[in-house]
């Protein structure tokens, strides 16, 4: 499939990776490459072949639906930029989302 | 003392246990190991006076007669593994400062057996990569030099600074992950034994997730029995990875050294590539020799699909990598880079984050995840996979290990292949298809290429068959007899 600079700039959003205007060329070159080459897929007859979904044949197991883990609000905010402490609240910061 | 560092794990565990040397000296001895080869840039965080105090808990315990298997042992961990209270990086700008408040489930598996942390090894960006050049701590040198070439040569990636540690003698071991042959490629390029286990066999909690259906921890050791030794202590049944296997955990060791009399190993021949270099092709030829002569027949096995395993894992890995990373977005740890909105703030972090090769994946996989192109990349690549994990039952069927080389070069100079993504990726040729599948597979040091650089040989095994590549692995070993000495070393 033939990527466009439009179709980059809505990858990249998707992603929230910001890509500057005079990399877009450059960008839209190189995934177009990876895409030709994965594109060689097509030639092989898939049909009736179920896709592969786990590594390992396991049963996934059923645990009980009860809190095993926790209660540490402090370690969990001690890698956050700028975080209102446990004793403020404890919360993570971001940017004004409402007016 | 420098002897120490050249000491096996078997032999160290021997001689502790002995009370011959303590933990302590063989610890500072590659400590000081450690500091002499900073220039390999093997580590990205040292912990010497964490390593200190581990050794001396170990030298207690083994005067107490109740050391672990792996007691006062030095090993190096790749920072990938989450390390509790200790920077955690995965080599990427975006976790600066991050500090894990937990430690991942291997390496307390490992802390738990006794084995000393001397610190956090380098690697490619996010373990994306096969050359540990896209980390953002800088590349790391092989020790290996080519005959009367002076340039610095790639260790291989994306284990790359724990294959390093290892070689050059600064560590007696090092956990290393596996997603695409990133346990296996640098160990070939580096003259060590890395085995990557079966998809299940070791718990992936704690580890910075890089494709999570790929994703395999194992260890890298200067010979198959540490290797036995260290994969013994990392494995194990997690409840907190549910597609870790509840299994138990064999005596790996005792697989070493039974006959392999009548054992049937197959050579695929989908595996000789138009234009390989002669000297692997010969390498091949000369491991087929070794098992033919300890009493092992060779089956010629078919694994029609292996050419299309690269496309396809550079979609199913990519669109992995899309999610798993989604988490890093400036809120929780790591860097933020500020932005007028949330949205802004986001994109910045991320574009300032990550490096060139993890944001191309991220966006390739973010593409073949997306709305009209899911059916034609993503499903269509797992039904290949479906295929390729097919090709090894049926070759299973007739023989009860696989043979190939483990990487189509010896290790090439640092910036040779940059420019070129797809270059890059081939590297993985021999290694990737095993990812795909789930099985075992370990590279064995087996020879010197022309210019004196380390060459592999991969075994593949049926799942949750370590025991018998470790067998087969010991032949060779044996056969290969391989004693040779990277030119740098601590």
């Amino acid at each position: 499939m033939a990527l466009d600079k439009a179709t980059v700039v809505r990858i990249a959003t998707l992603a929230r990776i910001k890509v500057a205007d005079q990399d877009l060329d450059r960008m839209v070159g190189e995934l177009q490459t990876i895409l030709n080459w994965v594109e060689e897929l097509n030639s092989v007859n898939t049909e009736g072949v179920e896709p592969m979904t786990s590594a390992v044949e396991v049963t996934l197991p059923m645990r009980e639906d009860r809190v095993s883990d926790g209660g540490y609000a402090a370690k969990v905010l001690a890698n956050a930029t700028e975080p209102v402490s446990v004793g403020e609240g404890g919360f993570f910061t971001v940017p004004k989302v409402v007016e | 003392m420098r002897g120490l560092t050249d000491l096996t794990i078997a032999d160290a565990r021997a001689q502790l246990r002995a009370k011959k040397i303590s933990s302590r000296e063989l610890t500072q001895a590659h400590v000081d190991a450690m500091a002499r080869c900073r220039e390999l840039n093997a580590f990205i965080t040292e912990t010497p006076d964490r390593a200190l105090s581990m050794a001396d808990a170990a030298d207690k315990a083994l005067k107490g007669g109740d050391g672990g298997t792996l007691a006062g042992i030095p090993l190096a961990i790749k920072d990938l593994f989450c390390t509790e209270g200790v920077l955690t990086t995965a080599a990427s700008h975006i976790l600066d400062g991050f500090r894990p408040p937990y430690e991942s489930t291997v390496s307390a598996n490992l802390w738990k057996a006794g084995a000393v942390m001397l610190g956090k090894t380098n690697l490619d960006e996010f373990a994306m990569g096969s050359s540990n050049t896209t980390s953002y701590y800088g590349p790391v040198h092989n020790p290996w030099r080519k005959r009367g070439d002076n340039r610095p040569l790639v260790p291989g990636g994306s284990s790359g600074g724990s294959a390093v540690a290892v070689a050059a003698r600064i560590a007696m071991g090092a956990t290393g992950t596996d997603t695409g042959g990133s346990i296996r490629q640098p160990a070939a390029f580096c003259g060590l034994v890395g085995l990557k286990p079966t998809y299940g066999r070791c718990s992936r909690w704690g580890i910075v997730a890089f494709a999570s259906s790929l994703d395999q921890a194992g260890p890298m050791t200067r010979t198959v029995r540490d290797a036995a030794i260290m994969l013994g202590a990392m494995a194990g049944h997690d409840p907190k990875d549910s597609t870790s296997v509840p299994r138990p955990v064999p005596d790996y060791e005792a697989a070493l050294g039974q006959s392999i009399k009548g054992l049937r190993f197959g050579i695929p021949k989908e595996y000789r590539l138009d234009g390989m270099a002669p000297e692997i092709e010969k390498l091949w030829q000369q491991g087929i020799t070794w098992l033919k002569a300890a009493g092992a027949e060779p089956v010629d096995i078919s694994l029609p699909h292996t050419k299309h395993a690269l496309p396809a894992y550079y979609i199913i890995a990519p669109a992995e990598a899309s999610s798993n990373l989604a988490r890093y977005d400036g809120v929780r740890f790591g860097l933020r880079v500020p932005g007028d909105s949330l949205d802004g703030m986001y994109e910045n972090t991320r574009a300032k984050g990550f490096g060139a090769e993890v944001r191309r994946r991220v966006l390739i996989g973010t593409y073949v995840l997306s709305a009209g192109y899911y059916d034609a990349y993503y499903l269509k690549a797992q039904r290949v996979r479906s295929l390729i994990a097919r090709d090894f039952t049926e070759a299973y069927r007739k023989c009860d290990v696989i043979l190939t080389p483990t990487a189509p070069s010896a290790a090439f100079a640092i910036g040779e292949k940059a420019d070129d993504p797809i270059a890059m990726y081939l590297n993985d040729v021999f290694t990737v298809t095993v990812n795909l599948a789930g099985l075992p597979g370990i590279s064995v040091p087996a020879g010197l290429s022309a210019d004196g650089l380390p060459l592999g040989l991969q075994l593949i095994g049926r799942a949750f068959d370590e025991e018998t590549l470790f067998c087969v692995a010991d032949v060779v070993e044996k056969a290969a007899n391989f004693t040779a000495k990277p030119s740098l070393n601590g």
